[in-house]
């Protein structure tokens, strides 16, 4: 592979990760649903140059379907809830954002250590993706561990499988059915968190999570 | 071109950082007046206000060391060394040679102490309050630096200014992810470091939030030049910083004739007009921060430069 395609990869896969810091960075809803979808945009960038460069048809169906879902349906659909529950003020992070971004910087220079060993004799670009889509769901793990939003929970979530998508682009060989069977229970999963949703709001008159560990007698 | 060649080219460069400086605090501030719809001061006011500060008698707080006294001129020393460092309009200074971005780092950091040092030593409750903001924000600002001093020296394989800027004329460069967050990176730091808006404001004196301009509010006369003086240059030194690594386009090579140096200083001031012009747009786009806010700002500055690194890693240790 030329130099040039391989550097655009590394482009749109660096903007991914870069992307999921902008994500832990926000602090108000409107704005972290906006930057999700930019992330599913930059994500659908990156499937598509991989089609073009392993001259996988397939993987165009893949980014369109990402570029649907994960870009307008998704983002819309939280919109609406978090319109409805009245909460697009502000999001109570566990930990204050300077640390939460050096413990996310860590998370990535792990998972670059890991992969990086772990993959060698692999294609450069494979090893490259790899090591990003796992810094990628790390860092959604992480957006769930800091946040107490149910909403910037789901947003977590759905990063973390933002990555799952990286990764399996970037090893060469995921069918078609698999990934359109991610897509449609990535859909549901979002059907059942709203509602969800709305029941714990029903329930607790907030979606702070912390209400359900009061709730079990578990808070601090 | 023999010793004396060089040596000529750098005493250049050093009057003419020296000279632009106020000329460019001078555009920054007409341009934002004219964005405000105001007519705003003429271009060669900062020049006057220099004169007319050196030659006006300075007064010395009674509690006031000798430290306070020598702290305008080697804040002014380290800043002016610093910026004969960055090669403006031709590369291969003389002294470029001797000293890289590292130590251009440091001898910020040293103006930065002094300045604070001197901050605290008249004993108002100003000073200290500026001193111990400049040093909260210098916490994240200069390991921000350094991060992105890394990143360029891992890119380039050098972190002498001259080969750096080199190495980015070259085709070697490619399309660089880490490249573009180190960009960005300097850009928050130098918005930082020379006190512009979203951080500090530096067109009011007397403001609850202030931070440099808490540090120097018990100097006047000479000293007071010597400070303002320093700021400017600083704030010209980081345009060039970035002018020089980020768009290096107009230098002059090494050993490169008359008229070469020529095009060199035509680009060197198309550049800075630029950048004064964004730095403006910017500048009045923006409301400043809260001052507690500023740690998640530069925060994002070191982010960037640590992810940078990492991600060059990636590109190249495959």
């Amino acid at each position: 592979m030329d130099r040039l395609s391989f550097d655009i990869a590394h482009l749109v896969a660096g903007g991914l990760v870069l992307v999921s810091f902008m994500l832990l960075y926000q602090d108000r809803l409107f704005a972290l649903l906006n930057m999700f979808a930019l992330q599913a945009v930059v994500l659908a960038l990156s499937v598509g140059w991989q089609a073009y460069v392993q001259d996988a048809p397939h993987l165009y169906i893949t980014a369109a379907i990402t570029l649907a879902f994960k870009a307008i349906v998704i983002p819309v659909a939280l919109h609406r809830i978090v319109a409805r529950l009245g909460i697009h003020r502000e999001v109570e992070t566990v930990v204050a954002t300077v640390p939460t971004m050096l413990a996310g910087i860590a998370l990535v220079s792990l998972s670059m250590v890991v992969m990086l060993r772990v993959t060698q004799g692999a294609d450069a670009l494979a090893r490259e993706d790899l090591a990003f889509a796992l810094s990628v769901v790390l860092l959604g793990l992480l957006m769930m561990v800091t946040r107490r939003n149910a909403v910037s929970q789901v947003v977590g979530f759905m990063s973390l499988e933002n990555g799952l998508i990286l990764a399996a682009t970037g090893a060469k060989g995921m069918p078609l059915v698999v990934e359109i069977s991610v897509a449609f229970s990535i859909l549901i999963a979002l059907i059942v968190i709203g509602i969800f949703l709305f029941r714990i709001r029903e329930r607790f008159d907030s979606v702070d999570l912390q209400a359900l560990d009061e709730s079990r007698g578990e808070s601090r | 071109m023999g010793l004396i060649g060089d040596l000529s080219i750098q005493i250049t460069q050093m009057l003419v950082v020296l000279l632009l400086s106020p000329l460019l605090t001078g555009f920054v501030r007409v341009v934002k007046a004219r964005l405000l719809r105001r007519r705003g001061p003429p271009l060669l006011q900062p020049y006057r206000d220099l004169i007319k500060l050196a030659r006006k008698e300075a007064i010395v707080a009674d509690g006031a060391s000798w430290l306070f006294r020598a702290a305008p001129y080697l804040i002014f020393a380290a800043t002016w060394v610093a910026a004969a460092l960055v090669p403006t309009f031709a590369t291969g200074l003389l002294f470029s040679w001797s000293a890289d971005l590292i130590v251009i780092t440091a001898l910020l950091g040293s103006a930065r102490f002094f300045l604070a040092l001197a901050g605290m030593d008249v004993g108002t409750s100003f000073g200290g309050l500026g001193s111990s903001r400049e040093m909260m924000f210098a916490t994240l600002a200069e390991p921000a630096l350094i991060m992105i001093v890394f990143t360029l020296a891992l890119i380039a394989g050098s972190t002498q200014l001259s080969t750096v800027a080199g190495f980015m004329l070259s085709p070697e460069v490619g399309l660089r992810v880490s490249l573009g967050m180190a960009l960005i990176g300097l850009v928050i730091v130098a918005i930082a470091e020379n006190a512009r808006i979203p951080v500090d404001n530096p067109a009011t004196h007397l403001e609850l939030t202030m931070v440099h301009e808490a540090m120097v509010l018990e100097y006047s006369g000479r000293h007071l030049a010597m400070i303002e003086l320093s700021s400017q240059l600083k704030l010209l030194l980081y345009v060039s910083l970035i002018a020089c690594v980020f768009v290096p386009w107009g230098l002059a090579p090494v050993d490169a004739g008359f008229s070469a140096h020529l095009v060199g200083v035509a680009a060197y001031v198309g550049k800075l007009a630029a950048a004064g012009i964004l730095l403006a747009l910017f500048e009045t786009t923006v409301a400043k921060m809260r001052v507690f806010r500023v740690p998640d700002f530069l925060g994002v500055a070191l982010m960037l430069g640590l992810l940078a690194t990492l991600l060059r890693f990636v590109s190249r240790g495959l």
